[in-house]
């Protein structure tokens, strides 16, 4: 099963809830999609037994063959080409990457060159496999690094997949969710926090995904996403309270659940109600 | 000699957009013969790349001199490719740099910034 962790912005906490739910579920896969800013290995530490270059096709113009037409600079939605004094010009960090050009050229003369974009990292520790997709600082989009990241996964019957996925709500995240079989949102107490529980909850829903809401950094009196959750009747697996101890550990890259009994019996149950609310039967917590 | 200004509006009182890539507009002066026109720039409101479209825009009118507060990278590349050359605006009148530009008072635009494209999210 693949359980995808996600929120509008940055900081809400889904790295620590993914991270501790890998950590509670035992033999889980971990899989850092947020590839601007890959988090994730510094709680696991996991040694690292595999690293794979990840390229995307930029066009490269056969200046023999080009008729000058102009179509594939036209055709870019992205601004990444110009034709200047007979000659098509690309700008590479411009470029995402989406073949059009080399489709649509009547006279074929663009073909595709790789570039490096990232690479994808695979190690393990504690019996948690970790998978991180690391993007090249300044390129355009990670989403060719999420797609190696997510299709290399083969779907082990007893693994329970966490997928930590970028924040926000564009292709990144998407590409992050597309295959998900269940979406946890986590959000913070605040109309901020409100706003951006909405982006993703218009997203999943979008989606068609089966979710559930964590509501980290609870706090006594009025909690505005508890509020959006009931008005939208968005189901709650858990609430995690403003912890001083918790965000120490969490800012030490301690994982909490290994630290602290109290933290393992919090995982532990929001693991349960998720499992109790996901479609499938194959996540355990033995 | 064809020279190109961005503007804010379509008329010669405007004053001069502080985006290359975003103006509204582009007026085009021709120094020797004195017809000015105005056109759209169509890549205004384009998601990204809209600097090296707006230049493009431009070697396609068959501007020699484009005059602008600034300019990013990437445009900066096609203009130099097309040898358009970049004078950098004294004002935000049009008319003061048109007139600046003639008399030969502008200098060349020597600051490329790198564009603005931390918009990654």
């Amino acid at each position: 099963m693949r359980i995808a962790v996600l929120s509008g912005k940055g900081g809400t906490g889904k790295t620590l809830v993914s991270v501790n739910l890998a950590v509670v579920a035992k033999k889980s896969i971990y899989i850092d999609c947020d590839v601007e800013e890959p988090n994730g290995h510094l709680f696991f530490k996991p040694m690292v037994t595999e690293e794979k270059e990840i390229s995307m096709q930029i066009p490269k113009v056969d200046e023999a063959i080009c008729n000058g037409c102009r179509k594939c600079v036209d055709f870019c939605k992205f601004n990444a080409l110009a034709y200047i004094k007979g000659k098509i010009i690309v700008f590479d960090d411009v470029c995402h990457s989406c073949g059009g050009c080399m489709i649509l050229c009547p006279q074929k003369a663009i073909s595709g060159r790789n570039k490096s974009i990232g690479k994808i990292r695979a190690g393990s520790s504690d019996g948690v496999v970790i998978y991180t997709g690391i993007l090249n600082t300044g390129e355009a989009s990670g989403v060719p690094i999420i797609k190696e990241l997510l299709s290399g996964i083969e779907s082990e019957h007893n693994k329970t997949i966490f997928i930590d996925c970028p924040p926000g709500s564009a292709c990144i995240v998407m590409e992050s969710i597309k295959d998900a079989d269940y979406c946890i949102l986590v959000a913070e107490p605040t109309l901020f926090g409100v706003h951006n529980l909405n982006m993703v909850y218009e997203l999943v829903k979008l989606f068609n995904k089966p979710f559930g809401a964590v509501l980290n950094k609870c706090l006594e009196g009025e909690n505005p996403a508890e509020k959006f959750c009931i008005e939208k009747d968005i189901r709650i697996l858990g609430k995690i309270p403003f912890d001083r101890q918790l965000g120490t550990l969490n800012s030490n890259a301690k994982i909490a659940v290994k630290e602290n009994k109290k933290y393992e019996e919090q995982f532990s149950t929001l693991l349960d109600a998720i499992i109790k609310e996901a479609p499938y039967e194959t996540a355990t917590n033995t | 000699m064809r020279i190109a200004i961005p503007s804010d509006e379509k008329n010669i009182d405007s004053s001069i957009c502080v985006s290359f890539g975003r103006t509204p507009y582009f007026l085009i002066y021709d120094t020797d013969t004195k017809i000015r026109e105005f056109i759209d720039n169509s890549t205004a409101a384009s998601s990204g790349g809209a600097g090296i479209k707006a230049a493009q825009i431009l070697v396609d009118e068959k501007t020699d001199a484009l005059i602008t507060p600034r300019c990013g990278e990437n445009a900066a590349d096609v203009l130099k490719s097309a040898d358009i050359k970049i004078y950098k605006s004294i004002s935000s009148s049009i008319k003061d740099n048109i007139d600046a530009f003639v008399s030969g008072k502008l200098c060349l635009l020597d600051e490329i910034h790198p564009g603005f494209h931390g918009h990654r999210k």
